[in-house]
Parts: C-alpha cells; structure tokens; sequence
C-alpha cells in the first residue's frame, strides 16, 4: 500500500506545484516531478507484501518489483520530455502532463495488486482515461486528435467486451474476488466464453495480433514521450496483470488459454513484423515493433509458471531501457530538427551526431536480440521459460510456438538493421545538422545506455527476480 | 394473464444490446454514432450485473456495486471522448470516420 499512498502524495504535491509556479519555469515543475520519482523509487526498493479492503488490494513481493521498475520507466520518461514540454504551445500546461502521466501509472499500480474485479476494472480506467487525454495532448496538432479519438474509441469497446467477460464470471461464480473465483471455477462453456472475453479486453491494451489495429496510428499521432510511455509501461503493466490472472483466476481452464495464446502469439509477431518492414514512419515502426515484442512477451504468460513470471518481468525491464533509448533518440532528434521523425531523414545521422546513432544502434541490437546485450538475455529466458512447460506438461503445440517465434527473430533483425544502416552506410548530401542535446535528455539516454548494456550481463538482475517470482 | 419475467428474458435482451452496440461501433460512420454503440455495450454489461445479483444471488451488493460503478467509469470515459471528438472538430470542421484517415499503412 505504501507505494500508492507515497505516489498519490506526489501527484498532490504536482498539482499544487503546478498551481504556484510560473507559467513560463515548465523546466522546474520537470525537476521537480523528476526528483519526486526518485524518491519514489528510493522509498519503495524494498519489496513488501501488503493486503487492504478486505483483499480487495492484495499486493505480492512480486508486484511490488513490477512497480518499482514502472516507476523507473516513468522516471526516464520525464527526463526525455524536456525539450517537448518547454515548446511554447506546451509549456503552459506541462503541469498537467506530468500530473496525467502519475495518474496512469497510480491506475497500473492498482490494476497489477489487485484482488478483486472492480479494483482491476477501476485500476485499468484510471490508466487508460487520462492515457486518452495525454495522446491528445498536442491539441493544435490534428494527427494528435485524431490519434486520441482512435485511442479513447477503442479503449471504451476493449473494457466493454472484458467488462461482459466479467459479468459472466459474476453470473457463473456469485463472486469477484480472485481467490473466490478460482474456487468457484468449474470450466463450463460459459465461463471459457468469459475467459475469451476478457483476454479480448486486455488484448487491446497489450495491442496483440488482431487487436492491434489502433496501435501505429496513436503511437505516430501521440507526442513522441507519449507513445514511448504508452509503449513500454502500459504494456507492461497490462501483461503482467494479465500473466496473473489468466494463472490465478482462469487457471483451471489453463489447455483453453494455453491454445489461444500460442495461435495469438504466432500472429502477433508474424503480423508485427512484416508490417514493420513496410514502415517509412519511425514512430509508426516502432508501434510495429512493440507489437511484435508483445507477441515475444506474451511467451511467459503462456508459460505460466514462476520461471514464466520471471522472465517476464525481467523481458519488460530491458524493453523498458532499450525501448526508450530508441525513443529518447527520436523525440530528441524530432525537436531540435523541426519534426523529422522519417526514416530517410537518419541518412547519414552518423556524421553529424555520433553518440545519438552509438546509443541507438546499441538500443536496436538489444531489441533485435543480439548477444551481448540484454535483448538477447530477455528473449532467451522467455524462450526458456515457455520451452521448459512444454517439456514438463509434455505439450509440444510450446516447442512449435518457440520454434516459429525463434525464426521471426531473424525477420525483425532485417527491418532493425534497416535503420542502423541508414544511420551509418546511406549517403546523404544534407543529413540533420550537429546538435546538443539537453542535461536531461542526456542523463536519460545513458542510464538506458548502461542497462542496455549492463542488465543481461548482471546475472543477479534475473537471480533475484526468480526468488521472488512465486507466488504472484 | 400472468407474465413471468426471469433471468432468461433479461440475459436475451442484454445480449441483443451487446450485439449491437459491436455491430454499430463496426459500421457507423459519425464518431458520436460509435460512441453511443460502446455505451450500449457497457449498459448491456449493467443490466447483466444488477440481474445476476438480483436472481441469482440475492444476498449481496457486489453486483449492484459494480453496475455503479461501470456506469460512473462510462460517463468518464464519454466526457473524455465528446472532448476528443470536439477538438477534432475544431482541426478538420468533420466528425465522420472517413476523414479521419491521415495516417494509415
């Protein structure tokens, strides 16, 4: 709980802030916010266990890592967002982002210790309402709008569907507390209708294989910080969520999930990556690209074991670093350039700022999975991870989704190489000019640089997440 | 004539609500149109959780709690969305799906 009520202090604290400091110091309220995110995380390292309302709120060690590494994210997002925030159609409202922005991630810390379906429900609203407004945040920019509208229209219909899948759980179990549930749960039709249901509903949110369609057109119409938020912390957040109560509350129908997420995954990241080929867009490909790491990640969830739980969480925080790496480079890049965000744009970028195309090229290695780096550790203990309940339950339909999964990982190193390659070998008469990016974005940019480079060969990182993994 | 209304009568219309509300975010074209198709799947998932909880299972609140709950979180959710839709508006002067379609592939 104490998570909560410390990050519930800083949005109190932002929002009056926001009321007294001058419109014109948008750089004082981003320290601020920062430095409060750092005492956020310094407080709650620790993992604890907690349960409130009556097991409503039910908080596991493992849940608590989970929040710590959103806070983390979130943390980096800030840094990243200076030089978006001090435009001057922004400034005056940059309170408002960061205070949007905590009331997320105050939704996910709900939505992943939750017991019970309301708390889950409210928790996932929490994240995505605001998430609505933060997309829309540029509000003189019309792609903005227009991203928003797409996103805030499809998040309504994902939680109306998973909200019938709920009702059906009611109607069939006389309760909604998770650990009542699963007691309750005999895997009747109906209630394998209500799993399908709210798998649907969180599909959206993790944007899997065919609910992804709103994906590239909010994360390329959403202000760049935006879209790297929504990438890689409402993501996680969701899968985690969702790993836990596909195991906790439909486990017993556990051949019927297990079937349905390896034909999504297959999907998910077969579909991602070829359209990520076709992408001309950076932003856009990267929504293709989180698309398909999705599929990569829903692997654990379809293990579904502590060691699943594992690499799960140890998957979301070197997607978390190396995802935010490219996207600090691109936003960094898109605001002292005048918006150039195309592919064709990066011809040459290598001339002109070589330690932006080192910290990108390193941050698309570890995302195409190339050993050292940590992408390659995270892939290959979700491979594990799924590999290893295969063999255990005997199922061979696990061998074939790794199998079919591996060879994707080859497609996705061509479209990520695309891009080191027009940094570095495309010629170009007039590549975008020297620049010197900001304290902030800096700092930002080599944390992910040293955790792209420093997590997969700390063995410690994964030691400790498999201690904690079970129960979650 | 005595007129029985049970938990099947309420189920059907419950589901036709549902049906439509998917059919209309499908193929309507005016943006508040889709809007008013999600909140008919959201009061279909109302109707649900009060008649399970009335019929079914009498003695407690829970789903009558979540039925306030789903419709306090819709109306938030609407209020989000008509501002949305309104500042598109304000860019394009339209409202329709089809001319929203600045950025695809």
């Amino acid at each position: 709980m104490q998570q909560e009520v410390t990050l519930v202090a800083i949005i109190l604290i932002m929002l009056l802030a926001d009321l007294v400091v001058k419109e014109s110091s948008a750089k004082l309220l981003q320290r601020l916010a920062c430095v409060l995110m750092v005492v956020q995380i310094a407080v709650n390292v620790v993992p604890a266990e907690a349960v409130a309302f009556d097991g409503m709120y039910n908080s596991t060690r493992m849940a608590s890592i989970v929040k710590t590494v959103l806070s983390l994210g979130t943390l980096l997002v800030f840094l990243q967002t200076g030089a978006w925030l001090r435009r001057e159609d922004t400034a005056f409202k940059s309170g408002e982002f960061f205070v949007l922005t905590l009331s997320t991630l105050l939704g996910m810390f709900f939505m992943v210790s939750a017991g019970h379906f309301l708390l889950f429900y409210i928790g996932l609203e929490l994240a995505s309402i605001p998430m609505a407004c933060l997309v829309a945040f540029d509000k003189y920019r019309h792609h903005s709008a227009e991203a928003g509208v797409k996103y805030i229209l499809n998040a309504m219909f994902s939680s109306g569907i998973m909200l019938y899948g709920i009702s059906m759980v009611y109607g069939t179990c006389g309760t909604l507390y998770f650990g009542d549930v699963m007691s309750a749960m005999t895997g009747t039709p109906l209630q394998i209708l209500a799993m399908v249901f709210f798998f649907a509903g969180l599909g959206f949110k993790i944007s899997l294989v065919p609910f992804h369609m709103w994906t590239p057109d909010t994360y390329q119409g959403a202000p760049t910080s935006v879209s790297a938020y929504l990438s890689v912390i409402s993501k996680g957040a969701a899968a985690f969520a969702l790993m836990s109560i596909l195991v906790k509350v439909f486990g017993i129908m556990v051949q019927d999930w297990t079937l349905l997420l390896g034909i999504i995954i297959v999907l998910t990241i077969t579909v991602g990556n070829l359209f990520a080929i076709l992408q001309k867009d950076l932003k856009r490909f990267m929504a293709y690209s989180s698309i398909s790491q999705a599929g990569y990640i829903m692997l654990a969830v379809m293990a579904g074991s502590g060691q699943g739980m594992a690499s799960l969480v140890y998957y979301v925080i070197i997607y978390i670093v190396a995802n935010l790496a490219v996207f600090g480079v691109i936003s960094t890049v898109e605001q002292h350039s005048g918006g150039k965000v195309s592919r064709d744009d990066y011809n040459g970028f290598y001339k002109t700022n070589p330690r932006l195309s080192f910290v990108m090229t390193l941050a698309l290695f570890s995302l195409a999975g190339i050993p050292p780096f940590a992408g390659f550790f995270s892939k290959f203990f979700v491979f594990a991870s799924a590999f290893n309940t295969g063999f255990v339950t005997g199922n061979t339909g696990y061998w074939v989704v790794v199998f079919l999964a591996l060879v994707n990982t080859i497609i996705s190193l061509y479209y990520y190489l695309l891009i080191v390659k027009a940094i570095y070998i495309t010629p170009n008469d007039n590549p975008i000019p020297t620049f010197k990016s900001g304290l902030m974005e800096r700092t930002s940019l080599s944390l992910c640089l040293v955790g792209v480079v420093l997590i997969g060969l700390c063995s410690w990182v994964y030691q400790s997440l498999v201690d904690n993994a079970w129960p979650f | 004539m005595n007129l029985d209304i049970h938990v099947i009568h309420y189920l059907v219309l419950s589901t036709i609500m549902l049906i439509c509300g998917i059919f209309g975010f499908f193929t309507r074209k005016n943006m508040l149109a889709t809007l008013i198709s999600v909140e008919l799947i959201l009061n279909a998932t109302n109707i649900n959780f009060a008649v399970f909880n009335r019929y079914l299972f009498p003695g407690q609140l829970e789903g009558h709690f979540f039925a306030l709950f789903g419709i306090a979180v819709a109306a938030a959710e609407t209020a989000v969305a008509i501002a949305i839709i309104l500042n598109v508006y304000r860019n394009i002067k339209k409202i329709m799906t089809d001319d929203v379609t600045d950025m695809n592939g």
